[in-house]
């Protein structure tokens, strides 16, 4: 029983670390209909953050690691992402892999590329009694921080001027384009946002890992990338929804999966994204009315 | 007579090889209400989208309210006074009736007079009234075109462009929208009007314009038009010597 809440609890709080992951990539493909995969050098970018500002107080470094990612994926889209902004989107997912491959042997060139250790905040490791389950500390806070965060994106989308105009921008950029809703504010609103997203993983991240290393991003965005195809690409719940199974499921195959097969859990999740998109192409919560961007 | 609102001259557009508005002038007074008609692919739409800066004019000029709207980018157009509800409508489905309606009042910065008009949208408009929580999408397609117009409206332009507002719509919805744009009028607003039905918009305009292949072949008072033999040649775009010289052989 205890190890079976255990095990619910982890897939629960790893599928949260996706559902961020996932919708930081989706927002961005709502209002550019670009797959930014540089997506994943914000969350690296934010733990050499931490690395760097690692014996300061805490929020000094949490502000940094912020400040980082979202100065980044503002940048990006400036100095990459805008030039291109009427292209076809097939560019632009280039551009994104030009962007993210640059991004790391940028990091590598200038600080190595050898794991480095970082003991970020170890109070997290320690295990606490909830309900007579014991659980670990890390895995409450990153459920926690990832529902407030979800809740917080889902306030300031449905309830602020400018989520409406990333709404309406995601739905038909032209259109709301002619009623003045201004591109460049809308499109950098959604990086800096997906860097918020980015920065929040990165700080989980490196909790659990105890380590720092120039491609730790990429793998988290390749997955999380499927949960935004799965749950329905341009549909915000449904990136949220399909980074979440993802998470979720790789976890509780490890735990599910008989011993000698466990190390074919990613086959496993992959096969069922098939079957998704083979019964549903359109993927779990497909976006309604999708238009053409400008 | 005073400067008109808005004066186009010479305006080109092209797309790649193909020229859509081959050199059109044209002149909306304050207060008039103008059309012009002309089949599918006469190049209304092209001319209209020119002048709400979806598309770059080619040459020519577009001057409204006496300032040139030259190099103006697509977001700065509706600040000017200019509001346009597009062919198709384009409403944001999944937007609720409310949303779309407070997006049309995105270049306007007072919030109470924005909940003023708001109301008075849902008296004027009263289906949206009734249905102002829902999704957009979930209305019908008259219902859609009335919402493209009321979140046109809330922006308080000087010109409301309409682009083939009656396409795709059931004929008695088609009446209830020109009812609705005679109220438009008469509130003041300049209407320019684009229908492929030329029969429909006699009845509500000052002035029409008979456009075809790029061209206005024919202009004039709408009681003009509606009884100039020329009308059909205009419409469907045979040039008016040889209309009324009669098929030139060639040499």
């Amino acid at each position: 029983m205890e190890h079976s809440v255990q095990t619910l609890v982890d897939a629960v709080s790893v599928g949260s670390l996706y559902a961020l992951t996932a919708l930081g990539i989706g927002l961005i493909f709502g209002v550019m209909r670009l797959i930014n995969f540089a997506h994943g050098e914000l969350i690296t970018f934010a733990a050499y953050a931490l690395l760097a500002l690692f014996g300061l107080p805490v929020p000094v470094m949490l502000f940094g690691a912020i400040a980082v990612a979202v100065l980044l994926a503002l940048i990006t889209e400036r100095a990459a992402f805008r030039p291109l902004r009427s292209a076809d989107p097939t560019t632009l997912l280039i551009s994104s892999f030009a962007v993210s491959f640059f991004l790391q042997k940028l990091l590598i060139l200038v600080v190595g590329s050898r794991l480095k250790g970082l003991d970020f905040l170890p109070a997290l490791g320690r295990q606490v009694e909830l309900m007579g389950v014991r659980l670990q500390l890390l895995q409450i806070a990153t459920i926690v921080v990832s529902a407030v965060l979800l809740v917080g994106l889902t306030w300031f989308l449905r309830s602020s001027r400018l989520g409406l105009q990333m709404r309406a921008a995601a739905e038909d950029f032209r259109m709301a384009r002619v009623l003045g809703v201004r591109a460049n504010r809308v499109i950098a609103m959604a990086f800096a946002l997906s860097g918020i997203l980015a920065a929040a993983v990165s700080c989980f991240l490196v909790v659990q890992t105890g380590v720092v290393q120039p491609r730790m991003g990429l793998q988290l965005v390749v997955i999380a990338f499927v949960g935004t195809v799965i749950g329905g690409l341009g549909s915000l719940t449904g990136a949220a929804l399909g980074g979440f199974l993802v998470g979720a499921a790789s976890i509780l195959l490890q735990a599910l999966l008989p011993p000698d097969l466990r190390v074919f859990r990613e086959a496993f999740v992959f096969v069922a994204v098939a079957l998704v998109l083979l019964f549903r192409p359109q993927g779990l919560i497909p976006a309604r009315g999708l238009k053409e961007r400008i | 007579m005073s400067a008109p609102l808005l004066q186009v001259s010479g305006l080109v557009v092209r797309y790649g090889a193909v020229t859509a508005v081959r050199g059109v002038d044209l002149a909306v007074g304050e207060g008039e209400i103008i059309s012009i008609v002309g089949p599918n692919g006469a190049g209304k739409t092209s001319l209209v989208s020119a002048i709400a800066g979806i598309v770059p004019a080619a040459s020519g000029s577009i001057v409204f309210g006496g300032k040139s709207l030259a190099g103006i980018a697509l977001e700065d157009v509706v600040a000017h006074g200019i509001a346009l509800v597009p062919e198709g409508r384009h409403i944001f489905a999944s937007l609720t009736v409310t949303e779309n309606l407070l997006l049309g009042a995105t270049v306007r910065s007072d919030a109470d007079g924005v909940r003023a008009d708001l109301d008075r949208s849902f008296t004027m408009f009263p289906i949206l009234g009734a249905r102002r929580r829902q999704p957009a999408g979930q209305l019908s397609g008259g219902e859609q075109q009335q919402l493209a117009i009321a979140r046109a409206l809330i922006s308080r332009p000087r010109l409301l462009m309409l682009d083939e507002p009656s396409l795709g719509l059931a004929p008695a919805v088609v009446d209830q929208v020109y009812v609705l744009l005679r109220s438009v009028r008469e509130q003041g607003v300049t209407i320019l009007l684009v229908e492929q039905n030329a029969e429909r918009v006699f009845g509500l305009v000052d002035r029409v314009h008979v456009m075809s292949g790029g061209e206005f072949g024919l202009s004039g008072t709408a009681a003009e038009i509606k009884t100039d033999p020329r009308f059909d040649a205009a419409y469907f775009g045979v040039h008016m010597h040889e209309a009324s010289s009669g098929a030139k052989s060639e040499p």
